[in-house]
């Protein structure tokens, strides 16, 4: 650790608190520019404008945006998300319901992609030009262009239709055994593989493949050191960055992004959440979601960003 | 005796990017006895690098060693299965690259890498291989032996890194050592240094080697026997002093005669001539500009300098001198954060905004690479057009009437106005390089090592139409290099820069003879003369001039840490002014003429 690295983690935590802030603002300007109005939402199209006008302000819409802005952003640095409009419990135990079934898939799921991901990238770089390089190359081409819910419906008409050998719905009942949880999250988790790892499969390779044709490797290479020593102790050391880089921003995908995934699994996941809050004009909810997303992705981004100086040897001895 | 190395009818075939294979190295041969030196000289795309992996049964991606034997000691190569070839190499055949700054791996420190080998081949226990190593080290005279494999690679100079790699080489004691080109990236005066511990090391392990080189001269240094290589070919094999003194082959004596590029004649004489470009008190660097008009990172103090008309002014120095930073302030792309920059009598802007297109089109600047100077996806008459368009609001015959002129005058073929970069070869890229910066009509060419990336046989073609465009064309250059011959074939004058100041200016002439200040003196002593003993007698590879990075501060003189005549108390506390010397020379130094 020295004064550059420290100068260096202290400007990346300090561009993203800046970056959330703004992110916030423009999270309140945009669910404010919503069409539809909560009151008018809640009250039905029969309500008479005095009712709406009563509820307006017993929700605190009438204030000025600028006040209600302030009020709003204070409160969401003291972690107060507020309370919804819709059933006016508060927000933080709607969003803690369900925050842990979304990060439960998430994390089952990079358990399994990441992994395997860079088991295909490394492969595939270290046989580069060869026939499996190239079907790893074509294979994941195919898999992050097609989309996930032709994915995630052929899976279920073959595993849970056909084969039946899972259900179709991931409800988080009670999960007896470890045999149980396979089979809840067998689907989910091999749809969304599917869709993150072409990323990171094919950035850890282009990464893998750029450090492997350095003059460096060549020459551990004339020293004669064997395929598995120059990939482990001379390479990936140096690709690091890039590749956290890739898993960072796969894995951010995995809490907002999977909406799709989310409601054809009918799995009570926090993206879901999200999307309910939408079309109920839910504007605390609706924030609060899109504030932990952008937290989440950040935090990822910068904890790669930190791997990434703290990998490089011109950083860390100067 | 039976030689140790014996390589015959070796060939290596290489598969092109439209897929089918041709030969880049087609039936060579030739051996080597132990403790001798084979030398392989020859140009890019002479196949010498790709000969010298292949003796250790290595070909680079794409290439593939397609027939022939090559025999180390008892071992046929080519017959190695992978794990053989893995306990070849390191082990049996150790290997020096050329830029050691790439060869090292920026994630480990440097002792964990020199002992590799040793490890891998299981020859020694750790503490046993770092014992070895830092031995290996001092012999080396690499400046803190037992602490400096500690450090990572990118906190140690070129030359130190270079004589690592050598001891990282040495550790298994290798049978055969292959050195390619390992000095070429370096410094003149960085260079002896090294070579000098390799002479040494070879000297004393009675090492077998094969040395591939472009420059004759180093080779002669090192080598026994010289192995002359083209288009994969060999044209002859000699002993060193034969080669040198009696060449058999042609393309060997056009070889010798472009390491000594010829004088070529310039057309002004005399000292009469109106000063076209001045420059004074100019201060030029990166960063932001404080108070004192002196940038965060200075690059340049206190530049002066006066080109007359016509004339051509060389900028001598060592990689970060500023001598590339000089032309980019002259062409106005780095803005001089002081002093002034005057073209006929006008003074300029600083930077390329504040000056008129007029301005612009008198400065013209051709980059050291045309690779990256010529946009790839731009045929090669709008690349040449483009200017006349822009300046001269040229348009269709008319343009394209100029834009053959311009190739001719260049001597391109007017066929190639229709083909991209891409398709030019080496050669015929400068050139057009030079037909874009002419098609502006500038008066002032400023040239930045424009033929340092080419074969030492096509700079010389290069150099020969310099000479032709000043002389037709009148033309006013500014000639940055880092090489002394190049310099000297082409200019009128020379200014030599150290660590952003200018130390010595004199009229070529005036190089050969006459006292010089003494890093003008160490540059001059280290250029490697054609000739077997030149490493025993120059002076120069006497001097002790290592280690020391060149002072950042300002007072005294920068190059008073490796001076050996610096005197303390005077040296290192005043910036000594030019003064003029017998000869035309003006030295800053204090010492000149003092004793």
């Amino acid at each position: 650790m020295n004064a550059t690295i420290g100068r260096l983690l202290l400007t990346r935590l300090v561009a993203a608190i800046l970056t959330l802030w703004f992110v916030a603002t423009v999270v309140f300007v945009i669910t404010n520019l919503l069409p539809g109005d909560v009151a008018q939402e809640l009250l039905g199209q029969s309500a008479t404008p005095e009712a709406v006008a009563g509820l307006r302000k017993a929700l605190g819409l009438d204030l000025p945006p600028w006040q209600r802005y302030l009020e709003w952003l204070w409160n969401m640095v003291r972690g107060d998300a507020g309370r919804s409009l819709v059933n006016g419990s508060p927000v933080a135990a709607l969003i803690g319901s369900r925050l842990g079934n979304s990060l439960i898939l998430a994390g089952i799921t990079a358990l399994v992609a990441v992994p395997l991901a860079l088991v295909l990238g490394i492969t595939a770089a270290v046989y580069r030009g060869s026939v499996y390089d190239r079907i790893v190359g074509a294979g994941t081409v195919l898999a992050v262009s097609v989309p996930e819910f032709l994915v995630a419906s052929a899976a279920v008409l073959v595993f849970a239709v056909q084969l039946r050998w899972v259900p179709a719905l991931s409800q988080l009942g009670r999960l007896d055994g470890v045999l149980d949880v396979i089979r809840t999250f067998a689907l989910p988790v091999l749809t969304l593989t599917f869709v993150i790892v072409a990323q990171m499969a094919r950035m850890t390779r282009a990464a893998l493949v750029d450090v492997l044709s350095s003059s460096y490797i060549e020459m551990a290479r004339l020293k004669g050191a064997g395929q598995a020593r120059i990939v482990v102790w001379h390479a990936l050391p140096n690709a690091i960055g890039p590749i956290a880089n890739a898993i960072a921003f796969s894995l951010s995908f995995l809490l907002g992004g999977v909406i799709i995934v989310e409601t054809i699994f009918n799995y009570p996941g926090i993206a879901k959440l999200m999307v309910d809050g939408v079309s109920t004009r839910d504007l605390p909810l609706v924030q609060a979601c899109a504030m932990l997303f952008c937290g989440a992705y950040l935090l990822l981004v910068t904890m790669a960003d930190i791997a990434a100086i703290l990998a490089n040897p011109r950083l860390r001895h100067r | 005796m039976e030689p140790l190395i014996d390589i015959r009818d070796l060939r290596i075939r290489a598969r092109t990017t439209e897929g089918h294979e041709i030969e880049i190295v087609k039936g060579v041969s030739f051996s080597v006895r132990r403790g001798e030196v084979m030398g392989l000289i020859g140009e890019s795309g002479s196949g010498k690098t790709t000969i010298a992996l292949a003796t250790m049964g290595y070909a680079r991606y794409g290439c593939r060693i397609a027939g022939g034997t090559i025999r180390i000691g008892e071992t046929e190569v080519t017959r190695l299965d992978g794990k053989g070839l893995q306990q070849l190499r390191g082990r049996k055949v150790a290997y020096i690259a050329q830029s050691a700054a790439a060869s090292f791996n920026p994630s480990r420190p440097i002792m964990a890498q020199v002992i590799e080998s040793a490890l891998i081949h299981g020859l020694m226990g750790e503490a046993a291989a770092h014992e070895k190593a830092i031995g290996l080290f001092r012999a080396m005279a690499i400046p803190q032996p037992e602490t400096i494999g500690n450090r990572y690679p990118h906190q140690v100079s070129g030359g130190q890194l270079q004589r690592l790699m050598a001891a990282m080489a040495l550790i298994t004691d290798p049978d055969v050592v292959i050195f390619d080109e390992p000095t070429t990236a370096l410094d003149v005066t960085t260079q002896i240094e090294v070579l000098k511990a390799f002479k040494e090391a070879i000297r004393d392990r009675n090492t077998t080697g094969i040395y591939v080189t472009h420059d004759l001269a180093v080779i002669a240094q090192i080598a026994d026997s010289i192995t002359v290589l083209r288009h994969g070919e060999v044209q002859e094999i000699a002993t060193t002093p034969q080669l040198i003194s009696n060449p058999a082959h042609e393309y060997s004596r056009k070889l010798l005669a472009a390491a000594e590029p010829a004088l070529r004649p310039s057309p002004v004489t005399g000292e009469a001539s109106v000063p076209l470009l001045r420059v004074s008190g100019m201060s030029a660097g990166y960063g932001l500009v404080g108070p004192d008009g002196m940038p965060a990172v200075p690059v340049l103090r206190d530049i002066e300098l006066t080109l007359g008309r016509g004339r051509a002014l060389g900028v001598i120095g060592e990689s970060g001198c500023g001598k590339s930073t000089l032309a980019r302030v002259v062409a106005g792309l780095t803005p001089a954060s002081r002093g002034t920059v005057t073209l006929d009598g006008v003074d300029l802007a600083p930077g390329i905004a504040g000056r008129s297109r007029e301005q612009l089109r008198e400065i013209q600047l051709v980059f050291q690479m045309a690779d990256t100077a010529l946009n790839p996806k731009v045929p090669i008459d709008e690349i040449i057009g483009r200017p006349l368009t822009f300046f001269f609001g040229m348009k269709g015959a008319e343009r394209d009437r100029r834009v053959r002129e311009l190739l001719d005058l260049t001597h391109l073929p007017a066929s190639v106005r229709d083909r991209l970069p891409g398709d030019l070869s080496g050669g015929q890229k400068q050139r057009v390089n030079f037909a874009r910066a002419l098609a502006a009509q500038p008066k002032l060419l400023l040239c930045d090592e424009v033929t340092s990336a080419l074969d030492t046989v096509v700079a010389a073609a290069i150099l020969d139409l310099m000479a032709e465009l000043r002389r037709e064309l009148g033309l006013t250059t500014m000639f940055i290099s880092h090489d002394i011959k190049t310099i000297r074939a082409i200019c009128d004058d020379i200014m030599v820069l150290y660590s952003g100041r200018v130390v010595e200016t004199m009229p070529a002439a005036a190089l050969e003879t006459g006292h010089h200040h003494p890093y003008a003196g160490l540059l001059l002593g280290s250029v490697p003369a054609l000739r077997t003993d030149w490493l025993e007698t120059t002076p120069a590879a006497s001097l002790q001039a290592q280690g020391v990075p060149p002072a950042l501060s300002s007072a005294g003189c920068a190059f008073f840490p490796r001076c050996t005549r610096a005197e303390p108390g005077l040296c290192d506390t005043a910036v000594p002014p030019l003064r003029p010397l017998p000869g035309g020379i003006e030295a800053a130094c204090f010492r000149l003429g003092a004793d």
